[in-house]
């Protein structure tokens, strides 16, 4: 009788703590729609999304965003093309080729990677690919989208490699022996059986980078220059992260409104990539 | 796993909610004086703060650098006792029931790389540079190179002093919007093409200060007003309320003439 009645009141305690994770994503989404809908309806939706120049605090302010959601957009892409391809090789090699010292090193480096402050990263950013960037391709200045999407591709591989690296090893030691008993050769073994078979595991591994990529702010915010311009290479860009940090602390009136709603648009955003890793989970689980 | 997290989530969550409530408080009458505001204000109020408590041991003293536009909404809201602004208050600030005193005058200072053979212009120049209409440092007298002008965010009171006192508000072409005085000093102490503009307080040996119109920027040029980019450093209350007796004494000590010399410790030139 005793240890029901404790059994009940642990019940209790970690349903109470559960609902406060939930509650906390409530308030924040609810929050967030409250004081991030006041500005879209004065500025209007399409004038807001689709506006290409963010003049906050010019006498007649305009707030479009268009710069700011390429830029988010490129940047994540960007980060993705350099990022997703060494990400996944390094994930096939760790879990199917190397040998065992080898991968305990490399992936306890990994780990280290995934443990490195954004702003460290910011910082080497800043004072090393900066400078090399100016000097490599001769132009006046080196902070701009270029160095941001160095700086994200190194900043997601962690999360690219380790979750790939749990789904390739997933796969049934069978499908690859069978594979081999065929006679195809170990690569052909990795590429056509083992990656296939681990395929929603690595998708989903992908949409981790890409939520990684789209929602980074401080180590972006040193190293992209921030001046809201149209997205190029070389040009100084902002990102929707590093629009909000950026002005957030001066702000006031329709601006922190606007910059509320900048918020709502990245949440959206994060909720839809979380929606996607989602589908890829259950796809994996199910299939 | 998912409970270790829920825990910590518990936890992190109770301690925002109490930093929540350490925030900027209202000022308990006697008790407490609460300042919130611009970041460039820190040193100044840091030393000043430090000072006031010395001397009123039973006085709690609080300064939140929110920022001057933050500062001047706390106030108004009645968050804090004073707010803080690195810039005069707009007319219609002033219109809605908050009045300013002037503190103290900092110097902007304009930094160029330690490099640049460029060491004197004057404001029109600089105004025609940040504008984009000077894009070349040999039309200023400097080696064959594009200039990367460096600034801050939108909102800055180091921007908007710089701005308004060269006449380029709203017309800067800006390649970096920078978010703090440290990293406008260091993107240009890397760059030999970079200008950029900071308070004089904190600029060091990495970088040079330019004169402006032939006059080098120094405390003394600052307060003799013969250098020309300088803003004002405001405490901002409100007009119909009464100070408590704590932020009086406060607001008192630092619009005294005896603060001068601490005032003078934080690089910046103090009013009266």
């Amino acid at each position: 009788m005793k240890g029901r009645v404790l059994e009940r009141a642990v019940h209790g305690a970690f349903l109470a703590l559960g609902l406060v994770t939930v509650g906390c994503v409530l308030l924040i989404t609810v929050y967030l729609i409250v004081s991030g809908l006041p500005a879209i309806r004065e500025i209007g939706l399409w004038e807001f999304l689709f506006g290409d120049t963010w003049a906050s605090t010019a006498a007649e302010p305009k707030f479009g965003i268009l710069p700011f959601l390429l830029t988010s957009v490129y940047g994540m892409a960007g980060a993705m093309v350099i990022g997703v391809p060494v990400g996944f090789f390094t994930a096939v090699y760790l879990s199917k080729a190397a040998p065992k010292p080898v991968k305990t090193v490399v992936e306890h480096m990994v780990s280290l990677l995934a443990g490195i402050p954004s702003v460290v990263y910011g910082l080497v950013g800043m004072l090393v690919l900066v400078p090399w960037v100016r000097s490599t391709f001769h132009v006046p200045d080196g902070a701009g989208l270029l160095v941001a999407i160095l700086v994200l591709a190194v900043m997601i591989l962690p999360s690219i490699i380790k979750v790939s690296v749990t789904a390739l090893e997933a796969v049934p030691r069978e499908y690859e022996d069978g594979s081999l008993a065929l006679g195809a050769t170990a690569a052909e073994t990795w590429f056509r059986v083992s990656v296939p078979a681990a395929k929603s595991g690595i998708a989903a591994a992908v949409v981790l980078g890409v939520g990684r990529a789209i929602g980074e702010a401080t180590a972006v915010m040193m190293v992209a220059g921030n001046a809201p311009n149209l997205p190029g290479l070389f040009q100084s860009v902002r990102f929707l992260t590093t629009a909000i940090v950026s002005e957030m602390a001066y702000s006031g009136g329709l601006q922190r409104q606007a910059l509320f709603s900048i918020a709502l648009v990245l949440y959206l955003f994060i909720l839809l990539i979380n929606a996607t890793l989602n589908f890829f989970l259950k796809r994996d689980k199910e299939g | 796993m998912k409970k270790t997290k829920t825990l910590v989530c518990t936890i992190l969550t109770g301690v925002l909610a109490l930093g929540l409530l350490a925030g900027c408080a209202q000022g308990q009458p006697g008790g407490s004086v609460s300042t919130d505001g611009s970041t460039s204000m820190e040193k100044v109020i840091g030393v000043l703060g430090e000072a006031f408590q010395n001397e009123n041991k039973n006085i709690t003293f609080t300064y939140n650098p929110t920022g001057s536009g933050s500062g001047i909404q706390a106030v108004s809201e009645g968050r804090c006792d004073i707010g803080l602004s690195s810039r005069a208050l707009k007319q219609e600030e002033l219109d809605s029931g908050l009045t300013e005193t002037v503190l103290a005058y900092d110097g902007i200072a304009v930094v160029i790389h330690p490099d640049n053979p460029v060491s004197d212009l004057d404001v029109d120049t600089i105004a025609k540079i940040y504008t984009g209409e000077i894009t070349n440092w040999k039309d200023v007298g400097g080696s064959n190179a594009e200039i990367v002008l460096i600034g801050r965010e939108a909102g800055s009171g180091t921007r908007d002093g710089f701005e308004s006192i060269t006449g380029t508000s709203e017309k800067c072409k800006y390649r970096q919007e920078l978010t703090s005085t440290g990293d406008v000093i260091t993107t240009v102490s890397q760059n030999p093409d970079a200008i950029g503009y900071a308070s004089l307080a904190s600029v060091g040996d990495s970088v040079k200060a330019l004169a402006v119109g032939g006059v080098t920027p120094s405390e003394e040029t600052v307060k003799d007003g013969s250098y020309a980019i300088q803003r004002p450093f405001v405490l901002v209350t409100k007009a119909d309320a009464k100070l408590s007796d704590a932020a009086q004494k406060f607001f008192d000590f630092a619009t005294s003439p005896d603060s001068a010399g601490l005032i003078a410790q934080a690089g910046v030139v103090a009013a009266n």
